[in-house]
């Protein structure tokens, strides 16, 4: 019994986390069919941001409770962030999923080295570069010419304030030395401590336990999903969304503002990936790189769900889940003992990484089957 | 018995003649950089004190061969592969593994003892020949790429999907290749400068050089390879499967074969540049060559020069790899931040790339500029009586 129960609730773990993560990402596919390679990076943002949530709390009375501030901290800073790269970048490429493809993953560049780097120094020079270069579009846009202008004057006004600012930032660095140029996260982890209440586990046989961080993401994981299930059914703007997710062009045609309700989404998706990174940061270590690990296997629980359902995803977060889990820790083991082969084979493939290899190959074979996914959207397209 | 279609109307012998002379004048282009590259630029470059330099170019040279790779089905047939690194760590593993064999008799490669290993496992005993090893650096990618293709492209899965699913198997071969020590020596990857070949260690200077040829002609052949690819027939129905691929279909083609062929010949040039990289860098390692990161960086070489341009690809290559080179002897940390900044400019700026924005607009852009040349419009504008009015009165 215990062994079935084990694998069960570690594959049910990895699902959960799994799917917390694919959650955003399946939003933004279904509704605009590009890739945000970025989500990633937004899962790091968020567990960075439950980083600095925790220790800004970790004198005061809410110490025990920072958990939840985080989520909402976490939620918003990503949210606010898929914002700026839908209003900046994204929205200039759509149709054009591949090449969005790219421009995120630049933007997953920078977010990480931005992690490593990030010091007062540099937000300074950041703020500084802001302030002058909008702050000469700003005051450009008055003139009447301003269209005609308008690209001399960035490529005249991105030096200039680049110079600027590096100027300015480069002479402070002088006079303050390493509180202003120290790095606040650096190249190492970071480690965020589960609140008391969430240490420990559930006893449930003797000798195993539910570790209490992992029933909490299962618990988290459930609360998202059903607030993504009410905020899309029974809202206006999930309507909406809804709508231009099956149909963009007839949507635009009856009126509904799809450049808004594409914004929106993307914040929601980026808002979601902050959530699953504030929960991923209970597992273990934080680095600047951790995006890169969840965002493939991510990806894959999209690709296996099907477009536009949100019901494909958790189904293939859930079976990709088990089946990592079950080949990983070689629980069929007891079962397949009578043939020494197939015990050899499996004990080769035992292990995280080349668990992955199974579930690849088995995914695979899978769209073979069903190319489109789990849960198609039905349609008479040709694209489809 | 089939009758062969005869164009309507010969094709004036103007024509004829002008392809002609732009074919010559292509191939004479070609070969005189192909020389300045092999006979005048090493030689400068050690003379300026910058020898370092020659053998960056031949690894860079042999980088743009599968810049070549990319352009072809990503340029030209529209599928955007993340998993490059695959082909180019396979061709690079299957060198560096006869060159690890290159032992006296009965011994094998150091580090299988650190893993307790003490017989050769039998997939590497191939790799003794050397014949077998120049047909495996390209064919094994060949295979590996026909197959994934077939399973892929058999289901219509393209764009996006195509794009992820290349990533996730890229994933998978770095699993493999990252965690069987005892297979292929794991993490720490392949050294091949210690090694000997053809009698010599393959860090010695005049080997260095002979890969350094190899890397020059074995660029301007695949660059005649694909100049060749693209510019029939073939070439129209890949960009025909790029701009429509449910037309094609309707037109009563089959895209599928056509897209396998095309990834299949990529992976083997990715296969031979890894090949040459390898033995130029002296170390191949599953973190360097099969790295998400590497295979997305490939295609931001295409993409700096010009998709769909060959030259593009390979002046992209050279000038990324120089730049980064450059840029992270001295800052490293601001490389990232530059090559972030490079994938978003190039995307949403120079959609073309350098080399397509020169063909297209910025030849008559530096021409304004220049104060050369009027805007140019369709010749019987320029007569046209009331194009004349509008313009002498519109007051602009």
């Amino acid at each position: 019994m215990t062994p079935i129960l084990e694998s069960l609730f570690g594959g049910l773990s990895i699902a959960s986390v799994l799917l917390l993560a694919a959650l955003g990402l399946a939003i933004i596919f279904g509704l605009m069919g590009v890739i945000n390679m970025a989500h990633g990076e937004f899962m790091m943002l968020g567990a960075y941001t439950t980083f600095v949530v925790q220790n800004a709390l970790k004198k005061t009375p809410l110490s025990d409770i920072y958990i939840l501030f985080a989520l909402i901290a976490a939620f918003i800073v990503t949210a606010l962030l898929g914002l700026i790269l839908e209003r900046g970048v994204v929205r200039y490429l759509y149709g054009r999923p591949l090449e969005t493809l790219l421009a995120t993953w630049g933007v997953s560049l920078i977010l990480q080295q931005f992690i490593r780097s990030v010091s007062w120094q540099l937000m300074l020079g950041i703020a500084i570069f802001s302030a002058l270069f909008f702050g000469a579009l700003w005051f450009a846009g008055k003139r009447l010419d301003f269209e005609r202008i308008r690209s001399w004057l960035i490529a005249i006004a991105i030096p200039i304030s680049a110079a600027i600012a590096w100027f300015v930032c480069d002479i402070l660095a002088k006079i303050y030395k390493l509180p202003f140029t120290k790095p606040w996260f650096g190249t190492q982890g970071v480690d965020v401590t589960a609140p008391r209440w969430l240490r420990g586990g559930l006893p449930i046989v003797e000798g195993y336990q539910l570790p209490y961080t992992r029933l909490f993401i299962i618990f988290l994981t459930v609360v998202c999903i059903a607030g993504i299930y009410w905020f899309l059914n029974n809202t206006p703007w999930g309507l909406r969304i809804r709508a231009v997710t099956q149909n963009r062009n007839m949507s635009a045609c009856l009126g509904i503002p799809t450049q808004k309700v594409d914004a929106l989404t993307f914040a929601i998706g980026s808002g979601l990936a902050g959530i699953a990174g504030c929960a991923v940061s209970l597992l273990g270590s934080v680095s600047s790189n951790i995006g890169q690990q969840y965002i493939v296997d991510t990806f894959m629980v999209v690709v296996v769900g099907g477009v536009g359902k949100l019901v494909g995803s958790i189904v293939a977060a859930i079976s990709i889940g088990l089946l990592n889990y079950v080949v990983a820790s070689n629980a069929l083991k007891p079962l397949i003992s009578f043939s020494p082969q197939l015990t050899a084979i499996a004990d080769f493939f035992a292990s995280g990484p080349m668990a992955k290899v199974v579930v690849f190959a088995l995914i695979v074979l899978f769209l073979q089957i069903r190319p489109a996914g789990l849960f198609p959207q039905k349609g008479r397209t040709v694209d489809a | 018995m089939v009758e062969t279609l005869e164009p309507a109307v010969e094709p004036r012998k103007g024509v004829k003649a002008r392809k002609r002379r732009a074919f010559v004048m292509e191939v004479a282009i070609v070969a005189v950089i192909a020389l300045l590259l092999l006979i005048v630029i090493p030689p400068l470059l050690s003379a300026l004190g910058q020898g370092v330099r020659v053998n960056q170019l031949g690894r860079y040279l042999a980088l743009a061969i599968a810049a070549l790779g990319i352009d072809l089905i990503w340029g030209y047939t529209g599928l955007l592969s993340l998993g490059h690194g695959i082909f180019f760590a396979l061709g690079g593993y299957a060198l560096g593994m006869y060159l690890q064999l290159q032992l006296p008799a009965g011994q094998i490669p150091d580090f299988f003892s650190l893993y307790g290993v003490s017989e050769l496992p039998a997939f590497w005993q191939p790799f003794y020949s050397f014949p077998f090893t120049l047909l495996a650096i390209w064919l094994i990618p060949t295979l590996v790429a026909a197959a994934l293709g077939y399973l892929v492209f058999r289901n219509r899965i393209r764009g996006v999907y195509f794009s992820i699913l290349t990533q996730a198997a890229l994933i998978v071969f770095f699993n493999f290749f990252n965690g069987q020590q005892k297979l292929i020596n794991g993490t720490n990857g392949l050294k091949t400068d210690t090694s000997t070949i053809f009698g010599m260690q393959a860090s010695d200077p005049r080997i260095q050089t002979i890969f350094y040829v190899l890397s020059v002609l074995l660029l301007v052949a695949g660059y005649a390879l694909c100049r060749w690819l693209t510019s029939g027939r073939m070439g129209r129905m890949l960009v025909a499967i790029r701009d429509d691929e449910p037309r094609v279909r309707f037109s009563g083609y089959n895209p599928t074969g056509f897209k396998v062929f095309v990834f299949a010949i990529s992976a083997a040039l990715a296969g031979i540049a890894g090949a040459l990289y390898t033995v130029q860098s002296g170390i191949i390692t599953p973190s360097s060559a099969l790295s998400t990161a590497f295979s997305i960086e490939m295609v931001i070489w295409v993409a700096v020069g010009g998709r769909a341009t060959l030259v593009g690809a390979i002046f992209g290559t050279l000038l990324v790899n120089f730049a980064k080179t450059l840029l992270s002897e001295q800052f490293p940390e601001i490389w990232l931040f530059f090559q972030g900044a490079l994938f978003l400019a190039v995307v949403t700026i120079l959609p073309n790339g350098i080399i397509g924005w020169l063909r297209t607009d910025g030849w008559f852009w530096l021409k304004s500029v220049l104060g050369r040349d009027r805007l140019s419009t369709y010749p019987s504008l320029e007569t046209d009586p009331e194009v004349e009015y509008e313009r002498e009165n519109s007051g602009d």
